[in-house]
């Protein structure tokens, strides 16, 4: 016995080189860096709400108080209602319609490029797959005024309509990702539907979109998170008030109040915020999946 | 001469059917790249030779005035220089620091899941809401930041108040936007067949030894690309500076994209707007092109 802790004492001596030693400390070392770096990753978040809770004199006193001393929910009514001059209803209305739209257009006009790219034997197919690769990367800002030079020809400025149509018309980047997950499905099903006498409609229609419904609930993330957030468009297309979205009437509302009331426009932007934090939540699996295909598999 | 056959889908071959139904299924991509890419990127350098202001009816060519007329201003050099700046202070610590979160992230510690949610979550609310955030915790005297580094005993500069720290804020804020690259990166590492990390620690090596002997080369090709997005994604980043610094203090954060927007929608000069565009297209291009001239000589695709 006395020989068995003596061993013992020898190891724990040598503990800190020994492999379970070595990876104890890694864990630990891991741990001291992932922590600190988390905090600091939710620090905007914690900072936004916050704000958004403090009453008016608390938010200028320094030190910063991460708690507050009273918790003011009026904020987040007095944001929302409190100026006639910005309509924050009406702006998420607008954001929501324009956001599901783009999402269903996305999805049908990129689902069946995205096939024909996948499955589909055609003269041509190289070359325009070719530019699908090259303009995945293009710079939607680039094109920016010869765009609102087509839409002022179409009569559209001041509508929702340069926002909501272009969708419809395929985007690189989802075509490209859900073509790649297309080339998963096995070839066998789909000769055995051939056999059976289905089309490519039907094939389209009753074997890949049941069976990629992942990379589909991925596209619409992206879609969802894309046109939430999207800024520079709307803010060059929508003028009228009542159209705008949610991010313009965000900048609306810095323009007239933003360097005085920034409790309530604090509150207004956690508002703002809480779909796409929901739809990372119950989203994020698909998420992950999605963004890592791009990136690897080329 | 014979009466013309009808056509039906019945009379073409397997073939010919196939490539009828990929024309069909491509045609809504095929119309928006002539409508809305195409188009427009030949329209813009069209337009750039112009002289077009805010109605199509008054509109002149005048050769490459609108690009002389860029060069002869100090201020265009300006944000192309600002450009250049916040490009590569953010391509360059963004990669690194992405590239840091995926290795912390491929470690085999409990709460991983967690982690990573938590560093992707700024870069998802990317965003108006955000950026009127930022301009809080970079207040200079209530502000967050400077609280925190008051606390270790460092007086905080002026941040995006002051022309010589704006970029360096700008910057700093792009590095709680490295959710995509980190998750990509980390799909790569985890792409790294566990063998090659056995074969070098036979060979003796430490944990940099991996690192720079396994882990790098084989990351090239991923690592190759999230730089390439990088710089693409990092030319367009226009949300910040309209709500944060609106191209200020003086010129000091006027970056190409907040240029041209100017010139279009404030100056209503869209011919010379065309020209910045246009310009800028062709700065990504040829940076996107010298990066695949330079990714041959260090990104190393396996055989």
């Amino acid at each position: 016995m006395a020989r068995a802790s003596m061993t013992k004492r020898k190891q724990g001596a040598a503990w800190h080189q020994s492999i379970e030693g070595r990876r104890a400390i890694g864990v630990v070392l891991t741990f001291v860096i992932l922590i600190p770096l988390g905090i600091l990753f939710v620090m905007p978040f914690i900072v936004m709400v916050s704000t958004a809770l403090k009453p008016l004199n608390q938010v200028f006193a320094f030190p910063p108080r991460i708690i507050p001393e009273t918790f003011q929910w009026q904020n987040f009514p007095d944001g929302w209602y409190g100026y006639g001059y910005v309509d924050f209803s009406r702006c998420t209305w607008n954001s929501l319609l324009i956001t599901v739209n783009n999402i269903i257009g996305n999805l049908f006009s990129c689902t069946l490029a995205a096939y024909a790219f996948a499955r589909l034997k055609a003269r041509g197919k190289n070359f325009f797959f070719a530019i699908i690769l090259a303009t995945m990367l293009l710079p939607n800002e680039a094109l920016v005024i010869p765009q609102y030079v087509l839409f002022h020809r179409f009569g559209w400025l001041d509508t929702h309509l340069p926002l909501m149509v272009p969708p419809w018309f395929g985007w690189p980047f989802f075509i490209f990702l859900l073509r790649q997950f297309f080339l998963t499905i096995p070839e066998e099903l789909v000769d055995a539907a051939k056999i059976d006498g289905a089309g490519h409609v039907r094939i389209l229609l009753q074997i890949f979109i049941p069976l990629s419904k992942p990379a589909l609930a991925t596209l619409a993330i992206f879609a969802f998170i894309g046109n939430w957030n999207a800024f520079f468009g709307p803010l060059l297309y929508l003028r009228t008030p009542a159209i705008q979205t949610l991010p313009v009437c965000l900048v609306q509302y810095q323009g007239a109040y933003g360097n005085t009331d920034w409790h309530l426009m604090m509150a207004v932007a956690t508002i703002a915020v809480i779909p796409v934090l929901l739809i990372f939540v119950f989203g994020q699996r698909y998420f992950v999946e999605g963004i890592a295909t791009s990136g690897v598999k080329r | 001469m014979e009466s013309v056959p009808r056509f039906s889908l019945r009379s073409l071959s397997q073939r010919s059917r196939e490539e009828l139904v990929f024309y069909i299924f491509i045609l809504p991509w095929l119309i928006g790249l002539v409508l809305f890419t195409a188009g427009p990127t030949l329209g813009m350098l069209g337009l750039s030779f112009t002289d077009w202001r805010i109605s199509f009816d008054d509109l002149n060519f005048i050769g490459l005035d609108n690009y002389a007329k860029l060069a002869a201003d100090p201020i265009f050099w300006t944000s192309i220089g600002n450009t250049f700046y916040i490009v590569a202070g953010r391509v360059v610590f963004g990669t690194a620091f992405a590239l840091l979160l995926a290795v912390l992230l491929n470690q085999k510690v409990p709460g991983i899941p967690f982690f990573r949610a938590v560093y992707y979550l700024p870069s998802v609310t990317a965003g108006v809401a955000v950026a009127l955030v930022w301009i809080w915790i970079f207040n200079p005297r209530l502000g967050i930041l400077n609280y925190g580094l008051k606390l270790i005993g460092i007086q905080g500069p002026q941040w995006i108040y002051s022309s010589q720290w704006v970029k360096p804020s700008l910057i700093l804020m792009g590095l709680f936007q490295v959710g995509p690259n980190m998750i990509i990166l980390l799909a790569g590492l985890q792409g790294i067949p566990k063998e090659l990390y056995e074969a070098a620690e036979i060979d003796g090596a430490g944990n940099w030894g991996k690192f720079r002997n396994v882990t790098l080369p084989m990351l090239s090709p991923v690592l190759f690309f999230v730089i390439i997005i990088s710089v693409v994604g990092s030319f367009q980043n226009f949300t910040e500076i309209r709500v944060m610094t609106e191209g200020g203090p003086g010129e000091s954060s006027n970056v190409l994209i907040w240029y041209l927007w100017e010139n279009a929608f404030i100056f209503l000069q869209l011919g010379v707007a065309a020209a910045v565009a246009w310009i800028m297209f062709v700065i990504l291009m040829a940076l996107t092109g010298l990066q695949f001239r330079l990714g041959r000589r260090w990104v190393f695709y396996e055989v």
